[in-house]
């Protein structure tokens, strides 16, 4: 076993131009999949966020008093798409009013009895706001209710166009990756077809044939998967701190690497290591057959 | 032993390389297989390693009866058959020892047994210097005795040899017949296929000559039919 093992390590370099070509090819398909697996896992965030932005509001009756009126808020909270309910009172909406209007002497005096208590709802699913509404007006208490479910079905259209498109793009990447990478790996075994043949004809199992390939592929994908997780954390830097250095794109700021660095280190790991172990057994199967 | 009983193939194309051949090679003896290009040497020497699958007839080796030898069992067969080459057929990354010595490990044969025996058979066929060589730093000569030593490594009950001077001068063919001679007295059946015909006539050995897929002679006396015959 000792010996099978040293052997696959050998191979590697023995081979080495080819295993070069084999991990260079892995890690730019790692590379490109995953740069743009981030994009979307950004754009999807961005958008997300905008969407929580939407919020319902929802006006109280204007006789309550505040007592009254925040206790229409354990009925709205019963609700099940609603995450959040922030009781908003009628003097803070007179200031927030105020404030979003540039103040001024024009707005002094404005009594805030002209404002009513409101809560400030958040959703837990912004593509079920029209049934929200529609709950939210059947609440004792609840005499109007402000939504902009447009906008709402606007976010959820795209989330839904991002997504679909992004696991469609995914696909046909991952689809091209693999038959890049499975050309290299084949293209190496093709190399050692006579090697191969002669480890036959002197009476070499195929496993006792099969297993330095399959030390190969397993050293070769995890240098592969390693390269490309570095290399893709020093690239997703690099692009982070130049967006937050400029001012016009602040609005863009990226997800902070560390959040996905875990996902990202085993997805590479795993699929460097399928795709090397899984591509070097099976681009062997057919120079076995002798 | 190698028993042909009727054998026939036909290649897919519908060409036929052997048909109706019959022939019987016991223990310890040394044969020549001749016949002029295309006569059927090669197919008959890929039917016995199992390289190929007769058409039709019954093929046995060594005790593997081939017709009915499962994939997985054709490895442990070929053990007992050495095969040398026309082209050696050497792993060219490999060390002149660690060649030989391959076909130790695919035993299983430990480290120790592996460095007791291939220095045994590198000076039984005049190469004890040249272990540490790789193959392509040797003479053809020397290649091919690098590839007899690697089939004769670990003690296979035959040997058989594919035109295994067809790329050296006469005095090196000479030579590489004169060792294959002088393992067949140690008590390996040996078994070589040719086509030169003053080679084969230097020797007093058993004859089976091949034309047109078909036996036409087998003797004793060292005959050897030509492609004029």
């Amino acid at each position: 076993m000792g010996y099978l093992f040293k052997e696959g390590v050998r191979n590697m370099y023995t081979h080495g131009f080819m295993s070069f070509a084999a991990v260079c090819v892995t890690v730019a398909c790692l590379v490109i999949i995953s740069s743009f697996s981030l994009l979307i896992y950004n754009l999807s965030i961005f958008v997300s966020d905008m969407e929580q932005q939407n919020r319902v509001l929802a006006y109280v009756e204007e006789t309550y008093d505040t007592a009254e009126a925040k206790s229409v808020g354990s009925r709205i909270n019963l609700l099940k798409n609603v995450r959040e309910a922030v009781f908003i009172s009628r003097e803070e909406a007179g200031e927030r009013f105020i404030r979003q209007e540039g103040g001024g002497e024009a707005y002094e005096g404005i009594d805030s009895s002209t404002f009513r208590d409101r809560f400030e709802i958040t959703l837990e699913d912004n593509s079920k706001m029209d049934e929200t509404v529609t709950a939210l007006e059947q609440i004792q208490g609840v005499v109007k209710v402000r939504a902009r479910s447009e906008l709402a079905k606007g976010f959820t259209t795209i989330q839904k166009v991002l997504n679909l498109a992004s696991a469609a793009i995914i696909v046909v990447l991952l689809v091209v990756s693999l038959f890049m990478i499975s050309n290299t790996i084949k293209l190496a075994m093709y190399d050692r077809r006579d090697e191969i043949a002669i480890m036959k004809m002197i009476g070499a199992t195929n496993r006792f044939i099969r297993f330095p390939y399959f030390v190969e592929g397993f050293v070769i994908g995890s240098i592969s998967g390693a390269v490309a997780f570095f290399l893709e954390w020093g690239l997703y830097d690099f692009l982070d701190k130049r967006i937050s250095e400029v001012q016009s794109l602040q609005l863009l700021k990226l997800v902070p690497f560390e959040q996905v660095l875990l996902l990202t280190a085993v997805t590479f790991g795993a699929v460097g290591l399928f795709v090397g172990v899984f591509g070097s057994v099976m681009s062997i199967r057919k120079f076995l057959d002798v | 032993m190698i028993e042909f009983r009727n054998v026939t193939k036909v290649y897919e194309a519908g060409n036929r390389a052997i048909e109706g051949v019959s022939l019987h090679i016991d223990d310890g003896e040394f044969v020549f297989l001749v016949g002029p290009s295309g006569s059927g040497k090669s197919t008959i020497i890929k039917l016995l390693t199992a390289e190929l699958e007769p058409t039709s007839g019954s093929i046995e080796v060594n005790g593997y009866k081939l017709e009915t030898i499962k994939k997985r069992q054709i490895p442990y067969m070929r053990r007992t058959v050495g095969v040398i080459f026309q082209d050696f057929r050497l792993i060219e990354n490999k060390s002149v020892f660690e060649n030989i010595a391959y076909g130790m490990r695919i035993v299983g044969a430990s480290s120790r047994e592996i460095t007791a025996r291939v220095p045994y058979v590198l000076d039984l066929v005049g190469l004890e210097n040249r272990g540490r060589r790789l193959p392509h730093e040797l003479s053809g000569g020397e290649q091919q005795r690098v590839a007899i030593a690697r089939a004769l490594v670990n003690n296979p009950a035959m040997i058989v040899a594919d035109e295994p001077t067809g790329n050296l001068d006469p005095q090196r063919s000479y030579e590489i017949m004169m060792l294959l001679e002088s393992i067949n007295a140690l008590g390996t059946t040996v078994m070589v296929v040719t086509h030169e015909q003053e080679l084969v006539n230097r020797f007093t050995k058993r004859v089976i000559a091949i034309k047109d897929g078909r036996v036409i002679n087998d003797g004793m006396d060292g005959y050897y039919i030509n492609e004029e015959t």
